[in-house]
């Protein structure tokens, strides 16, 4: 039976993944204005924030609605509140965009300090996470969801290294470098939190799909997942 | 469908356990809850002439707990209810198999006393019932026809009755009028100050607030929240967010059959079986 209820819910999904996919486009464009050093693009991903803060505002507030509306159960009441928390996961995700095409920006007066190797794969690696994330919450898959949280080790070793990079072969060794390497620094932190803001997402994925709040104890996810194999 | 057997306490429920053991030690501790059984339900079969309305069902309450019996029109909630005071043995051709044990006594043992237990096992009805008396000869009357003669027994008694069932305030300086003038949602906390008199240990509630406002509503749910902590209470609703407002614990019954039952909050947030699911986001029922 079609209820009025799933009309709204689909309503909700289709603005979480306009949202969603507003916010890949954000990742996308502040890498490539990085690689390419254009503050054009950088500009407008700055710009394109307002869009995003926006469909923030409508998706918390239908959400908010539904549940005062319809006062869900069960998973239609998971849904809707992974759905809550998803946006702001998202709308994090693209201040950290903005952030980083700051960060650009500051950059864009001097020539590269060094070609980028590990930045760019931190890039690559946060884009895939937060795209599978998404992709585990529309088709519902704990099993991608659980490959996100799992590849967040992937990103934090990435993170070190391009740290200890700038750190050792730059701002230690000539500190005049620090104007180019601390944007570098801050654009690696960045990355490394949109990574983690992916596995939040996964982890309420997690949720909405079996009802396990792993957050804070992703322990749990290793041993939920090895006791439901033996099984 | 088979029969369900089902078990709410998480102690015996292993699958969970299973895995909460392993990943939720610190919660688990905070969720036992360790209460006293009070009432136990023993394969009990109920049959209205040849037709079975309840089949098999198998549950434990805990003292000084609240259960919600949800499910759709129909499906032996109420019959189930009433089972638990006996208050089916005034219809005719019904019949009952298996046992209910309250405090370890089964209440169809032949040495049972249907009044004793209907003394024990109080029931306030959908619609409120008062006798067309006073408001102070409601509530001492149960106490009278029980051969009580204490004046001022009687008197303290019924004040501390009105107090327990949140009215005493409304009603203290008109005790003596006719409960009628009372309205809906009073004359309901009346027939639960009627109902506590006697001082019952087990609280049947059949759709208290089914007729009320949502005001009248919400005291009644705040009551039984107070009265959980002296009385076992046993309220069947069909307002889901009733019960998942005001029961520690809910049973689905469905065309006879307990589907689940279970903590309340699993219940409403992940539910164990689809059928429950369905119903309780509205799929149908």
């Amino acid at each position: 039976m079609e209820r009025h209820l799933d009309d709204e819910l689909q309503k909700l999904k289709s603005n979480l993944l306009k949202m969603a996919t507003l916010t890949e486009e954000g990742i996308h464009n502040s890498i490539e204005s990085l690689k390419n050093q254009d503050s054009d693009l950088a500009e407008s991903v700055i710009q394109d924030d307002q869009k995003i803060d926006a469909l923030e505002l409508t998706i918390e507030e239908h959400a908010i609605e539904l549940l005062a509306l319809f006062q869900p159960m069960a998973s239609d009441l998971r849904f809707i509140t992974t759905g809550m928390r998803i946006n702001t996961e998202l709308e994090r995700i693209a201040d950290l965009n903005v952030n980083i095409c700051q960060r650009v920006k500051e950059l864009s007066s001097y020539p590269l300090l060094k070609p980028l190797v590990e930045i760019p794969q931190l890039a690559d690696v946060a884009k895939e996470m937060v795209r599978e994330a998404i992709d585990a919450f529309v088709r519902r898959d704990k099993e991608t969801a659980t490959k996100v949280i799992l590849t967040d080790k992937q990103a934090n070793e990435l993170r070190n290294k391009a740290m200890e990079q700038l750190m050792n072969d730059y701002l230690i060794k000539d500190g005049s470098t620090a104007p180019r390497a601390i944007p570098l620094f801050l654009i690696a932190r960045d990355l490394e939190r949109i990574c983690d803001h992916a596995a939040s997402i996964s982890e309420d994925v997690i949720y909405m799909v079996q009802a396990k709040m792993i957050r804070h104890h992703r322990e749990r996810l290793l041993a939920i997942e090895s006791i439901d194999s033996e099984e | 469908m088979s029969p369900v057997t089902a078990e709410p306490h998480p102690k015996n429920n292993r699958k969970f356990n299973k895995k909460m053991r392993l990943v939720m030690k610190e919660q688990d501790k905070g969720k036992k809850k360790g209460s006293l059984l009070k009432i136990k339900v023993e394969h009990f079969n109920f049959f209205y002439d040849t037709t079975r309305a309840l089949k098999d069902i198998e549950m434990q309450i805990y003292a000084n707990t609240v259960v919600g019996i949800i499910g759709p029109s129909g499906c032996g909630k109420s019959t189930f209810l009433r089972c638990f005071n006996r208050m089916n043995d005034i219809i005719r051709n019904v019949r009952y198999q298996g046992e209910i044990y309250i405090d370890d006594r089964n209440i169809f043992d032949k040495s049972v006393d249907v009044v004793d237990l209907r003394r024990n096992v109080g029931m306030v009805f959908q619609k409120s019932n008062p006798f067309p008396k006073s408001i102070f000869e409601n509530v001492a009357y149960g106490l009278k026809i029980n051969g009580v003669r204490d004046k001022d027994f009687i008197t303290q008694k019924v004040e501390k009755s009105l107090k327990d069932a949140v009215i005493w305030d409304e009603v203290k300086d008109r005790l003596h009028k006719s409960a009628f003038a009372l309205s809906g949602g009073q004359q309901q906390r009346l027939c639960i100050a009627r109902a506590l008199a006697i001082e019952p240990e087990v609280l049947l509630l059949d759709e208290p607030a089914s007729a009320l406002d949502p005001i009248a509503t919400s005291k009644i749910e705040e009551l039984i929240h107070e009265l959980k902590k002296k009385y076992t209470i046993i309220i069947v609703t069909h307002n889901m967010q009733q019960a998942a407002r005001v029961s520690d614990y809910t049973a689905f019954i469905m065309l006879g059959e307990l589907i689940e039952y279970e903590e309340t909050n699993k219940i409403f947030t992940n539910p164990s079986k689809k059928i429950t699911e369905d119903y309780v986001t509205g799929r149908f029922g």
